[in-house]
């Protein structure tokens, strides 16, 4: 038999909502049927709070606090959507856009992309600050698959899902601040992973272009995510 | 009321957005019942001319004639509109930025030839060492991104722009659309 759940009440943007004690705020929030924008988030991995654009107002709180690693408090007013939290998120998907070569015409996931229809969705026309425009690399020695370095924005959905799981472990991060990378294995070419199984859910999971399969063209690149509650639900009901 | 004056100019793009331009098909000669075509590739008028209401701008700044150019559009235009992802994210032209001007132009003219290789100069105004989205250099009124813009959102958008409002591209259009 499964322990009581306590049950916590509190609001989002007006409404009053019962969640269990357990529950992060963007899970209430899904739950009920409000968006709030997200870009490592991804239901079936682990949360690892890093691109910020989940951050809502609590009311009481100076602070913004990032919806998928906050739980919720008995009494919590929450605010999701404001002027000031608009503008947060903008400012952090144009940072995104000037940090590595986000080339939207060319790119295997235009079309398909979270971080443009992200950009899209937030009213974002033009990057404010200018573009970096850094050299970077892509590993295509992976029989199958691609590592686009210039359309990475390390939200490290790859590097989670490759561990938790797939249980390989090839995807880690190396490097600090604007020159951190996603590696497989010790930083070798993918191709030369001994790690890498190939099964392919990290291209998947990806938001962006910046793993993809091979043979894919401009626009061609479309993910599949539903394997991953799937799994998990899966393995849930095994344990 | 006198009609507004617009004019279109391409600068380091591929004329696609122009292309989508012309897409507009009979819906060209509507637009040009409202307003007067003063500048454009698609006009034979060759000095950008003054008192501009709504001037389009596609492609980024790849050379210093480009930079001279959006610099004297700018004075002489009321409105400028960044037309397309060229000018308002750099989009393809800017990708030789990481690699440097000369790289490129080594690749172009020198690497892949063996029988006398040379870079042209002559009549050809000069790359620039990187390529920028219009909005680093003149201030830009009203943005529309897609590569190219489709020719609906450009009719909507100067439909708009002609009847003196200001239209949304955000709601319209997006990159690489
Ligand atoms: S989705 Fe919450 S910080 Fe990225």
């Amino acid at each position: 038999m499964k322990p009581q759940v306590k049950i916590k009440t509190l609001s989002i943007d007006g409404r009053d909502i019962g969640a269990r004690e357990d529950e992060t705020i963007l899970e209430v929030a899904r739950e009920n049927g409000i968006a709030i924008p997200t870009l490592c988030w991804l239901e079936g991995l682990s949360t690892v709070g890093a691109c910020r654009l989940c951050m809502v107002e609590i009311e009481g709180s100076s602070r913004l606090l990032p919806a998928c690693t906050t739980h919720v408090e008995e009494g919590m007013r929450i605010a999701t959507d404001s002027e000031r939290l608009r503008r947060y998120r903008r400012q952090i998907v144009e940072l995104i856009f000037s940090e590595r070569n986000h080339v939207c015409s060319v790119c295997v996931s235009n079309g398909h992309c979270e971080l443009q229809s992200l950009a899209q969705a937030l009213g974002i026309v033009r990057v404010h600050v200018p573009y970096r425009y850094p050299r970077l690399d892509v590993d295509a020695s992976h029989p199958r698959f691609v590592v686009d370095h210039n359309r990475c924005i390390l939200c490290t959905r790859c590097v989670r899902v490759c561990d938790e799981v797939e249980g390989a472990h090839t995807w880690d991060v190396s490097g600090r601040g604007v020159d951190a990378r996603v590696i497989t294995d010790l930083a070798q070419p993918w191709g030369a992973s001994e790690s890498c199984t190939g099964c392919g859910k990290c291209v998947h999971v990806c938001p962006t272009g910046a793993l993809f399969e091979k043979g894919k063209s401009v626009a061609e690149m479309s993910k599949r995510r539903q394997f991953l509650p799937y799994l998990t639900l899966m393995r849930e009901e095994r344990r | 009321m006198s009609k507004p004056r617009l004019a279109t100019l391409w600068l380091d793009g591929c004329s696609g957005c122009h292309m989508s331009l012309l897409d507009l098909d009979e819906r060209l000669l509507e637009l040009a019942t409202k307003a007067d075509f003063v500048f454009s590739p698609l006009v034979d008028v060759k000095e950008f001319p003054r008192d501009v209401d709504i001037a389009l701008v596609e492609g980024a700044i790849g050379t210093d004639e480009d930079r001279e150019k959006i610099l004297k559009v700018r004075e002489r235009s009321r409105l400028l509109v960044a037309f397309g992802d060229c000018a308002v994210t750099g989009n393809v032209p800017a990708m030789r930025n990481p690699h440097g001007t000369c790289c490129v132009l080594a690749r172009a003219y020198h690497e892949t030839v063996t029988e006398s290789p040379q870079t042209p100069t002559e009549n050809l105004p000069r790359l620039a060492e990187r390529v920028c989205p219009i909005h680093e250099v003149v201030a830009v009124d009203l943005v529309i991104p897609g590569c190219p813009p489709p020719a609906d959102v450009i009719h909507e958008v100067l439909t708009e722009l002609v009847a003196g409002r200001m239209p949304d591209p955000a709601r319209l259009s997006r990159f690489g659309q």
